[in-house]
C-alpha cells in the first residue's frame, strides 16, 4: 500500500509544481497518471522514490515513511520500488544478463558485482523472467542490439529483479511504435496480477490508459482532478484535464477540482 | 545601409571595414618584424647552415653499428620506461579522473583538488619534470619513470575526466533508482561507457610516452638519451647517426604495435 498525503514540491522556491497531493494505490491495482506536459506527473512519480526530493508531505510504502529516510536507510527503500523509464536506461555496452541483474546491485556483494558472479537464486529468478516477457535468448547480448521493444522488456525485468512492493513506469512506451507499446502495457498489466503488484503509471496515450489499467488519475497543475474507473472519464472529465487553459486560469481551475 | 542606385555594385565591406582589415594585417607584420628583430638571430650563421647541414651529413654517413648491443639495450630500457610509467599513471589517473569530473566529484573541495592536481602536472614539460626527479632521485630511470608519470596524470586524468563528464545519465539514473550504492553504481554504469576512451587514451599515451622517454637522457634520466649525449659530447658522428636510426626505427614499431592494439581492443 502506498499513501501519499500533503505532497508538495516546488524547485528552487518557484510555483509548486505539486500542490497537497493526496493518493492511495494498494492491492495489485494498475493505476495509470494521465494529463498534459508539465501537470507534474513525472516529479510525482520520481518523489516516490525520491529521485526528486519532496519539499513537504509524507510517503508511506507499507509502513516506512520514506520522506524522512536517510541515505543508507533510502537505499534500502528504493530496493523495494522498480521503476521502468521513457528511454529503458539501460547501460548500452553491457550485456542483457548484466542489466538485469544490475536491478540487484542493492543487494548483492561489491565483489559479487564485481566479478559478475551472481548468486544462483537471482541468475534463476533473472531466466524465468526473461523467459516470461521473451527475451530469455538474448542473455548474452548486448543491450544495444535490441529493438525498443526488447530493451524495454530489459528494462521491466531489471525493475522486476529487485522483487519490488511497487513498480513506477514513467511513460514507458513513449519511445515505442503503437503495437509495442500496446504489447508492454499489456505486460506490465499482467504482470501486475501475476506477482501481485501495484503499478502506478504515467502516459499520454489515453486510449491504452483506459483499456490495460484498471484506474486512471488525472492531473493538471500539480492536483488530481480526475480519480476513477476507465469508464467513468468522458468527454467533460478529458476537456477538464487536456483543454488549453492558459496559465492565469491555473488557480480557477485548481478550485473547481 | 542604403540601397545601390545600379544593381551591378557589391562589395563584401564597407570601405571602413576595408580599412580596418589592413590595418590589423599592418599591425600584424610589424609584431612579427619586430619579433624577429629582437631576437638576435646571427644571420651569418643562418646562411651558413646549408653548409654545415652537408658537412655533418657527410660525417654521420656511414651509421657506425660498432655501439649497437649498447644502443639496443639503453632502447629496452626506454621502452621500459614508457611502459611502466604509463603502467602507473593509468592507475593513479583513475581516481583523478573521478574527482575532477563535475558529476562524479564527492564535493566542491575534491573537484578544486582534481583540476589542481591535473593542471600542475599538464603545465609542467616532461623533460622539466625529469630535471626536478634527476635532482630527487639522483640520475638514473627511476627519475624517468616518475617525470614520465607526472605529466601522463595530467593528461590520462583530463580526457578521463572529460568522458566522465559527457556520459549518458539515465542509466546512473536508474541504478540509483534500484538502491545501488554509489560504488556500484559507477561500476555499472559510469565504467562501462568510459571503458572505450579508457582504453583509446591509455594506448594513445604509451605511444606519445615512447617518444617523450628517448629524450629524458639529455637530462640525466635514462633511457637511450645518455647514449645519444655521450656521443654528440665526443663528435662520435657515426654514432649518433646510428642511433637517430634506432630511434627511428623504434617509434616507427611503437606506432605499429599500438595501432595494433588499437584495432584489438577498440
Amino acid at each position: 500500500m502506498l499513501k501519499i498525503e500533503k505532497l508538495v514540491k516546488r524547485y528552487n522556491g518557484g510555483d509548486p509544481v505539486l500542490k497537497d497531493l493526496d493518493l492511495e494505490v494498494g492491492g495489485q491495482e494498475v493505476v495509470s497518471i494521465i494529463g498534459s506536459s508539465g501537470a507534474g506527473k513525472s516529479t510525482l512519480l520520481r518523489c516516490i522514490n525520491r529521485l526528486v526530493e519532496p519539499t513537504s508531505g509524507t510517503i508511506t510504502l507499507n509502513g516506512t515513511d520514506l520522506t524522512k529516510l536517510k541515505k543508507s536507510e533510502l537505499r534500502l527503500a528504493r530496493r523495494r520500488i522498480g521503476m521502468v523509464f521513457q528511454s529503458f536506461n539501460l547501460v548500452d555496452r553491457l550485456t542483457v544478463m548484466e542489466n538485469v541483474q544490475s536491478g540487484r546491485l542493492g543487494y548483492i556483494s561489491t565483489w559479487a558485482a564485481l566479478t559478475r558472479r551472481y548468486p544462483k537464486s537471482d541468475i534463476r529468478r533473472a531466466y524465468e523472467l526473461m523467459e516470461r516477457v521473451g527475451i530469455a535468448h538474448y542473455a548474452n547480448k548486448r543491450a544495444d542490439e535490441l529493438s525498443g521493444g526488447e530493451r524495454q522488456r530489459v528494462g521491466v525485468v531489471r525493475a522486476l529483479m529487485q522483487q519490488p512492493e511497487i513498480l513506477l513506469a514513467d511513460e514507458p512506451t513513449a519511445s515505442l511504435d503503437p503495437k509495442t507499446s500496446e504489447q508492454i502495457m499489456a505486460l506490465l498489466r499482467d504482470l501486475a496480477n501475476e506477482l501481485e503488484l501495484p503499478v502506478i503509471i504515467n502516459i499520454h496515450n489515453v486510449t491504452e490508459a483506459k483499456q490495460y489499467t484498471d484506474r486512471i488519475v488525472g492531473m493538471r497543475y500539480g492536483r488530481i482532478i480526475f480519480d476513477d474507473v476507465p469508464d467513468a472519464l468522458d468527454a467533460a472529465a478529458m476537456d477538464d484535464i487536456y483543454a488549453g487553459v492558459p496559465a492565469e486560469d491555473r488557480a480557477a481551475q485548481g478550485a473547481a477540482a | 545601409m542604403n540601397s545601390p542606385a545600379t544593381l551591378d555594385q557589391w562589395s563584401r565591406f564597407t570601405p571602413k571595414q576595408r580599412l580596418k582589415r589592413y590595418g590589423v594585417l599592418l599591425a600584424t607584420l610589424l609584431v612579427v618584424a619586430w619579433a624577429l628583430q629582437s631576437i638576435n638571430v646571427i644571420w651569418e650563421w643562418v646562411w651558413d647552415s646549408p653548409a654545415q647541414m652537408a658537412d655533418l651529413f657527410g660525417r654521420m654517413v656511414p651509421p657506425d653499428p660498432q655501439n649497437l648491443p649498447s644502443i639496443m639495450q639503453a632502447m629496452w630500457e626506454t621502452v621500459n620506461i614508457a611502459t611502466i610509467a604509463t603502467l602507473f599513471a593509468v592507475i593513479i589517473s583513475l581516481p583523478v579522473a573521478y574527482i575532477a569530473a563535475r558529476n562524479t566529484t564527492p564535493n566542491v573541495v575534491t573537484l578544486w583538488i582534481g583540476r589542481f592536481i591535473l593542471v600542475s602536472s599538464r603545465s609542467v614539460n616532461t623533460i622539466i619534470w625529469a630535471l626536478l626527479f634527476v635532482a630527487i632521485f639522483g640520475p638514473g630511470i627511476i627519475a624517468g619513470i616518475v617525470a614520465i608519470m607526472f605529466r601522463s596524470i595530467g593528461f590520462m586524468g583530463k580526457l578521463l575526466g572529460e568522458a566522465i563528464e559527457e556520459i549518458d545519465t539515465r542509466p546512473v539514473e536508474a541504478l540509483q533508482a534500484s538502491g545501488a550504492s554509489r560504488f556500484k553504481v559507477v561500476l555499472y554504469a559510469i565504467v562501462p561507457q568510459v571503458m572505450p576512451t579508457f582504453f583509446a587514451v591509455s594506448i594513445l599515451r604509451w605511444d606519445i610516452n615512447l617518444r617523450e622517454s628517448t629524450v629524458l637522457g639529455l637530462v640525466g634520466a635514462g633511457g637511450i638519451g645518455i647514449i645519444l649525449q655521450g656521443a654528440i659530447d665526443t663528435f662520435n658522428w657515426p654514432e649518433v647517426s646510428m642511433i637517430l636510426l634506432a630511434i627511428l626505427a623504434f617509434v616507427i614499431l611503437g606506432e605499429v604495435v599500438s595501432m595494433y592494439l588499437r584495432k584489438r581492443i577498440l
